[in-house]
């Protein structure tokens, strides 16, 4: 179990720098779902024993986060009839050597972390990986849903973090903040919705400018 | 130096030609072709060997030392794999920097003999050649480095034996890391797929054919066996991470390399029939990827 978490956490890293690297909004989100699917796994694999609490918790991880956020996303491109490209302010090269940068930092940062034990060791890095990459994604992508994506991968990276915890936090609260994502994304996704048809465009740059 | 690391050698040079034959067949089968024979580049070495030299005038002798330099870069290469799983003909600490040497001087011989034709088409494939190996070298030496901290060992032989199989328990998702980063590696550095298209002959779109477009007969078929070489050394490297074979014996270590290659060589065609060959301004990005997979395969080992 103890390996099979560490792949999936090492998957995780993957499907970061995955999404960095891709140039089209679908497999961005599809990146997204994978990364929620194996976010999904996690809880059971690094629970000590099979509990009532961490199987809920995965299902409920697997149905926001794999199923129901990035079927709402490819949604709100087709609505908005979004351009398929991701177009962003750095170039895909240097993002990609900027997230293995993120990871090294993670690495190097987790290890001097004066934490208490952890069930798995990865935990922590990746989770700090993921949180800047999600920054990354954020900041150097100009399409309003991308950056969506990226307030998504922050929000997994934070996810992870808090799964360092599961035996101390209690069930209600990790469904109320799935539940908060879900419906922030939603709303997001509205918004975006929204200045896609007042503006004709996604492009988060142009807010600056006033019109009417 | 043992007789029986070259007799591993010599088999292996006899088995190179059928590697790119087993890739095309695959391609061929999962794309509803019948395909050539595996074992057909053979045949086209026996033809071309057969055939005369003809040189043009305004190439002078780098031309003709180009298919040599680069075939006998290649064996000198294979010197250093250990292909029974713990020694090699020839090991030195840091021989894995050779290695790459040798690989990147037949690359050079290949693309010199190309610039002298003057042709302004075959500059363009070397600039080309040699773009993407600016890309895939640092990916290679970055995968060595992971492999050198998992090992604790500065020599191939060392590296790819008995303490690469003691390190995969510990450092499994590390390792496995460093074989998806080589199998990238091995298709950019022979041209497969999603770099290079080995079937295309459409001057635009082709980057290693250009080069060696002006060659013709023995020349050729020392270029053509010394690219199935190729392919076979990087799927030795490839196949020696993902399954370390100390604990066998001399000839079933020998079989299981002889067994993975060939599943190498299906994997390369079966990217080549599910892939479409990416735009050249992607091929960087490709390899930066390869690279950061290394790169994380690194920080895992430095944890």
């Amino acid at each position: 179990m103890r390996d099979a978490a560490q792949i999936v956490l090492l998957l995780v890293v993957l499907s970061d720098l995955a999404i960095l690297g891709t140039s089209r909004l679908s497999s961005c989100i599809r990146g997204l779902a994978a990364q929620g699917f194996l976010l999904g796994l996690l809880p059971v694999l690094i629970a000590p024993q099979l509990s009532v609490h961490a199987v809920s918790l995965a299902l409920g991880t697997v149905i926001v986060k794999a199923v129901a956020l990035p079927w709402f996303l490819a949604w709100a491109i087709r609505e908005a009839a979004v351009r398929r490209e991701i177009e962003p302010i750095v170039g895909f090269i240097a993002s990609q050597l900027l997230g293995a940068v993120a990871v090294a930092l993670a690495f190097a940062i987790a290890s001097r972390l004066p934490l208490p034990g952890t069930p798995q060791p990865l935990l922590v890095p990746v989770s700090l990986a993921t949180l800047i990459i999600g920054f990354i994604v954020l900041t150097t992508r100009r399409k309003a849903l991308v950056q969506v994506a990226g307030y998504l991968i922050l929000e997994n990276g934070i996810y992870l973090f808090g799964l360092t915890q599961t035996e101390s936090v209690p069930f209600l609260i990790e469904l109320g903040v799935l539940l908060d994502i879900f419906v922030g994304v939603f709303i997001m996704g509205i918004v975006v919705f929204h200045i896609n048809r007042e503006f004709d465009s996604l492009d988060s740059t142009r807010l600056t400018e006033l019109s009417d | 130096m043992t007789p029986d690391g070259l007799l591993a050698l010599g088999l292996l040079g006899m088995a190179a030609p059928a590697v790119p034959g087993i890739a095309v067949k695959t391609k061929s089968l999962l794309t509803g072709r019948r395909g050539p024979p595996v074992f057909q580049l053979y045949a086209d070495l026996a033809k071309l060997v057969r055939k005369g030299r003809v040189y043009s005038r305004t190439t002078t002798l780098v031309f003709r030392a180009g298919p040599v330099v680069a075939l006998a870069s290649l064996i000198l290469a294979a010197l250093f794999l250990p292909l029974d799983g713990r020694e090699a003909p020839a090991r030195f600490a840091g021989d894995m920097v050779a290695f790459a040497g040798l690989l990147a001087l037949g690359r050079f011989a290949l693309v010199l003999a190309a610039m002298d034709t003057g042709s302004s088409f075959e500059g363009l494939g070397a600039s080309r050649e040699v773009t993407i190996a600016s890309f895939a070298e640092p990916t290679l030496f970055l995968c060595f480095m992971a492999l050198v901290l998992a090992a604790g060992d500065l020599s191939l032989s060392g590296i790819l034996g008995t303490p690469l199989a003691a390190a995969w328990p510990h450092a499994g998702a590390s390792l496995s890391l460093v074989g998806v980063s080589l199998f990238v590696l091995l298709l950019a550095e022979n041209s497969r797929v999603p770099v290079d298209d080995p079937a295309t002959h459409l001057e635009l779109t082709m980057i290693h054919e250009v080069i060696v477009l002006d060659h013709g007969g023995p020349d050729l078929a020392l270029i053509l066996y010394g690219s199935a070489l190729k392919l076979t050394l990087f799927g030795v490297l490839v196949v020696s991470v993902l399954v370390p074979r100390a604990g066998f014996s001399g000839p079933a270590a020998l079989a299981l390399l002889f067994a993975g290659l060939g599943a190498v060589a299906v994997a390369v065609g079966v990217v080549e029939s599910v892939m479409a060959r990416v735009r050249l301004v992607r091929v960087p990005q490709l390899l930066v990827g390869a690279a950061a997979l290394a790169l994380v395969a690194t920080i895992l080992q430095l944890r």
